[in-house]
């Protein structure tokens, strides 16, 4: 029995909000259940901080809700607008916008748990650090939200441009790739975000001297571990915004559906292992503050060598959409 | 609009090489962001063996990185040989 177009645009939109929100609950909720359990912790430590335990606590979570509260966003767009598309490729684009924000909200809302949970435990055992504590934390964990921020624009982008006039058949994998792509590979680099974060964060607990090199190396790892969910991005907008030639076979468009998983996936792996290879870092500048120099040095060079298989996925996937 | 063999075999092998390279990422980069953590650890342990330390670390990264390395030979012959 056929379906018109409308009807599909319908199943598209509608799947695509419950993908968005189902996948984009998942990180916020582990990320704010981890901090919860810190305050918990810390507070079994010293009952006297509740105040400002409870407070850093709440502001915490209210950091990582934010992914979650993008892919809300994303679902309701999907749920309440009205498409009225020309195109079947529009399809494509409203499932993608829901894979994209639902993945994508998955790691930073995982990581941003970290540095709330650390500077809970940091501010039972040190309380008169618990104002350079905040800083630290809301500073590691606005950046966490980067990668959601990615996958949020890619999202918008997928909803609100105008497929009517491009060729359904290649073009219909390229915004599904284009999805992947985007979330899958905004997870790895919002893990390893807060890894740094927390580690930097547990580290001016410790030792509060060291806090202006901890800080900065905190940055600085948190920036690098970036470059994954940034070559996701990358990726994804090359599958968006690449013109297609129209096409009866479907190897092509597997080669761009391919494209999209293989950054998107292998962006994963890369973006937490160089957020693991920063916390060991930052966790031993704030221990040794004197040989900041030299561990920064192998911290970047662990980091880089981490990089090179999220390199190769580029590769791979940009031969996928240029070369074959 | 029929599928012909030849194409369905080509977009098989697209497919496989994403999925190769895709997957076969990950393991690698959380392995060798381990193997840089600890050596940041060691380093701040005991910073007069940096050097040997940081070389130490460079070799179990590389080795580390041979799957990685596999999957995208296997990614390559997927879209170019078979």
């Amino acid at each position: 029995m056929p379906y018109d177009l409308q009807t599909w645009i319908k199943v598209a939109a509608f799947a695509g909000g419950g993908l968005a929100m189902g996948f984009g609950a998942i990180g916020a909720a582990i990320g704010e259940g981890y901090t919860a359990a810190q305050a918990n912790s810390a507070l079994a430590r010293n009952p006297g901080s509740v105040g400002t335990i409870f407070k850093s606590m709440l502001v915490g979570q209210a950091i990582a809700e934010s992914a979650s509260i993008f892919a809300l966003v994303i679902a309701m767009i999907l749920l309440f607008s009205n498409f009225t598309a020309t195109s079947y490729v529009t399809v494509a684009g409203l499932l993608g916008a829901g894979l994209s924000i639902g993945f994508g909200a998955i790691g930073s809302g995982v990581g941003s748990g970290f540095p709330a949970g650390a500077a809970c435990i940091g501010m039972g055992r040190q309380p008169a650090m618990s104002g350079r504590l905040t800083t630290n934390m809301l500073i590691g964990s606005a950046v966490c939200q980067t990668p959601s921020i990615f996958a949020l624009v890619t999202s918008f982008i997928l909803i609100f441009s105008d497929f009517s006039k491009v060729p359904v058949n290649p073009a219909w994998a390229a915004l599904l790739g284009a999805g992947f792509a985007s979330g899958l590979g905004a997870i790895g680099s919002g893990i390893g975000g807060g890894v740094v974060a927390e580690a930097s964060c547990e580290g001016i607990a410790r030792h509060p001297a060291s806090v202006r090199q901890v800080t900065n190396i905190m940055l600085l790892g948190q920036a690098i571990t970036q470059t994954p969910a940034i070559l996701g991005l990358l990726v994804s907008f090359i599958l968006i915004f690449k013109k297609f030639t129209a096409t009866d076979a479907i190897a092509p468009g597997m080669a761009l559906l391919s494209a999209g998983l293989c950054m998107g996936i292998g962006a994963i792996g890369p973006g937490l292992g160089e957020g693991i290879a920063s916390s060991g870092g930052v966790r031993w500048i704030a221990r040794n503050p004197a040989f900041t120099g030299t561990l920064t040095r192998t911290m970047l060079v662990g980091m880089a060598v981490a990089e090179s298989t999220a390199i190769y996925s580029m590769v791979i996937a940009l031969v996928l959409v240029f070369v074959v | 609009m029929a599928i012909e063999g030849a194409d369905l075999v080509k977009a098989a092998a697209y497919l496989g090489a994403g999925i190769s390279m895709g997957l076969g990422a990950i393991g690698p980069g959380v392995g060798e962001g381990m193997a840089a953590a600890k050596a940041c650890e060691a380093i701040g342990r005991n910073p007069q063996e940096a050097g040997l330390l940081t070389r130490t670390m460079l070799v179990g990264q590389a080795v580390s990185e041979s799957t990685g390395i596999y999957s995208l030979v296997i990614a390559l012959l997927l879209l170019f040989v078979v």
